[in-house]
């Protein structure tokens, strides 16, 4: 059986009268990419929080590598926040050194369990740095792009080999061809094993994930890979000459429409009612399949609102 | 107008738009030795949006600084409206963090002279719809990084611009508050307004009438999403496998697969180590246009990490 690396089993977090997380099951294993998907407060960073041993459940139970979270743990995992979590005033080299040293010390001093190496940082002239970022040795963090300072924070994530990867937000103000590479590093370390759990706002990039969990309001609302999530969901399309017109009088009877181009998508609502809205425009109306980002949408807002109004 | 090297480059202010669009013809812009925009020319069409797409350093805020004219370019010629008929967010949102949401808006309005009334029932309607209803009177610097971006996009198309112009409004925002965003712009788009969007997302430049992707100051690529897609040179491939040797910097990882770009015509696998059984072909999209754009800069060496 695949081994389970981190599991959360009916975790429930309460801030005083705020459930923050309410009864959240997940997994994940040896070698799989989890997405973790959901709007701001839906409860995704609460749960790395827990996860990552900074907080603890309410109920229910967390375990890390078969054992609840704690400073062993903690030198098991590689950890990217949004902010990165650099150190502005020392070269890329520096960050990965001191974070080797840290990583290093407890593992000297670690009780039982696996003993961990120093990282590659610490024994190599280049500070363990990867090749590309090695023309950047000079240079203090703060001062390089956005992009540089990225790969640095997935190099020393990377640097003492993690079993399990938490990525928060990974890929924000990244170009199309480094956002590619930087889910290339997620693989390659998937590929050796590691569990990798992210989340993302953009649910393109829900698709490098091997499978899915959508939260809303504390809960997950959905789970499985993205074609389970997005299976049967259907928008009704509008393409329109006057799509502006069209955009009008779908407002008008209630269905808001999303511009996509030159045509317009209507979620949850069948072609006859949005024909009957736009009443004699020329248009072509038909069904099609919803995307992720569709889906998302609609299991959100019934997760955040069981009523139905808004 | 800043003092950026303000050279002989023109602004041509307009109550419409001629010839039907406002854009750019090869407008170039330094700071000091960095060329930030070298011949940059595009257009934004009224009841269109156009997106700019670009990562960090491309360019995007200073194509939409010069658009909005905040900022003179060294050469080439900027076709905008006159101040007033253009809606501008900055990137970080264009509001008062230290007044009420309710006073932003009527500090916009009074700014650009919209009747009190008009300019109330406008901004209601608008706050409605992008959920902000219930938070007219809380201070904008409390609000959240959607609800704090909605706003600014709220404010900068309460006057009804004729060119509105946004920087980033949805970088870091949750898909929720994302899809709030989209309809203010389709509905200002809807209104009569040629939108500019700069974005570091090619999905939602998919959502596009027009795309311009940047690069380092440079045109990557632009067109409808079909026409750049079109035009992507060479041929691509899909593989479930990264391919090995010399191929590999061609590859790139896309939805749990390898996408393979090869530079020649789709006749025969000539160069050795390219062909991998498990290869199909593949039609390429927005997004793979853009990719093998920003790839062959890549190889060609003008282009680094």
């Amino acid at each position: 059986m695949t081994e389970v690396l981190a599991q959360c089993a009916g975790v429930t977090r309460r801030f005083g009268h705020f459930t923050a997380v309410d009864g959240v099951d997940l997994q994940v294993c040896r070698g799989e990419v989890v997405g973790l998907l959901g709007a701001n407060g839906a409860g995704k960073t609460t749960v790395i929080r827990m996860l990552l041993g900074l907080l603890h459940a309410t109920a229910g139970q967390v375990w890390l590598f078969g054992e609840p979270p704690s400073r062993r743990t903690r030198q098991r995992l590689g950890y990217v926040p949004q902010g990165l979590g650099l150190y502005d005033d020392l070269t890329p080299g520096e960050n990965l050194g001191f974070s080797a040293a840290v990583f290093g010390q407890r593992g000297a001093s670690g009780r039982g369990g696996r003993t961990r190496k120093a990282g590659r940082a610490g024994r190599d002239g280049h500070g363990g740095l990867p090749e590309p970022l090695r023309r950047f040795g000079q240079t203090v963090v703060g001062s390089l792009p956005l992009g540089v300072q990225r790969a640095t924070a997935f190099a020393e994530a990377l640097d003492h080999r993690p079993d399990l990867l938490i990525l928060d937000e990974p890929s924000s103000g990244v170009d199309p061809l480094g956002r590619a590479r930087l889910w290339e590093t997620v693989a390659e370390a998937a590929g050796r094993g590691a569990g990798v759990l992210v989340t993302t706002h953009y649910l393109d990039e829900a698709g490098e994930c091997d499978r899915l969990l959508i939260m809303a309001a504390g809960r997950v609302v959905a789970a499985g890979t993205a074609a389970e999530i997005t299976a049967g969901g259907e928008v009704t399309v509008v393409e329109s000459g006057s799509w502006a017109d069209a955009f009008g009088a779908l407002e008008a009877a209630g269905l808001p429409a999303a511009l996509v181009g030159r045509t317009l998508r209507v979620p949850g609502a069948h072609p006859d009612q949005v024909r009957g809205a736009l009443g004699g425009l020329q248009a072509t109306v038909r069904a099609a399949p919803a995307t992720l980002e569709e889906s998302f949408f609609q299991l959100t807002l019934a997760g955040d609102n069981p009523g139905g109004a808004r | 107008m800043t003092g950026h090297d303000e050279g002989p480059g023109q602004l041509s202010p307009a109550a419409d738009p001629a010839g039907g669009w406002w854009g750019t013809e090869t407008v170039t812009v330094r700071y000091g030795d960095t060329l930030a925009l070298d011949q940059v020319s595009f257009r934004a069409e009224p009841g269109r949006v156009a997106v700019v797409v670009g990562g960090d350093g491309s360019g995007r805020t200073t194509l939409l600084r010069c658009l909005a004219g905040a900022l003179a370019p060294a050469s080439g010629l900027v076709r905008r409206p006159e101040a007033a008929r253009i809606g501008y967010l900055p990137a970080g949102s264009g509001i008062y963090p230290d007044l009420s949401v309710a006073e932003n808006l009527a500090f916009r309005a009074a700014a650009y002279r919209v009747p009190a009334a008009q300019a109330r029932a406008r901004g209601e309607e608008f706050l409605a719809r992008a959920g902000l209803a219930g938070v007219t009177g809380r201070l904008a610097g409390r609000l959240s990084g959607g609800m704090r971006q909605k706003l600014g996009v709220i404010a900068a198309l309460l006057h009804r611009p004729g060119l509105l112009v946004l920087d980033e409004p949805t970088t870091g925002v949750d898909p929720v508050s994302r899809a709030d965003l989209w309809w203010l712009i389709a509905r200002a788009a809807a209104d009569g307004a040629a939108v500019v969007l700069a974005t570091s997302y090619l999905d939602e430049a998919e959502r596009a009438w027009h795309v311009l992707a940047l690069d380092a100051g440079r045109v990557l690529a632009w067109g409808t999403p079909e026409q750049i897609a079109a035009s992507m040179p060479g041929t691509l491939r899909v593989s479930d496998q990264r391919p090995a040797g010399e191929a590999a910097r061609r590859s790139w990882r896309r939805q749990r697969r390898w996408r393979v770009w090869d530079p020649g015509p789709a006749a025969g696998e000539s160069a050795p180590g390219v062909a991998v059984p498990a290869e199909e072909p593949v039609q390429p999209d927005l997004q793979d246009g853009v990719t093998v754009a920003e790839l062959a800069r890549e190889l060609a060496g003008e282009r680094r990490l």
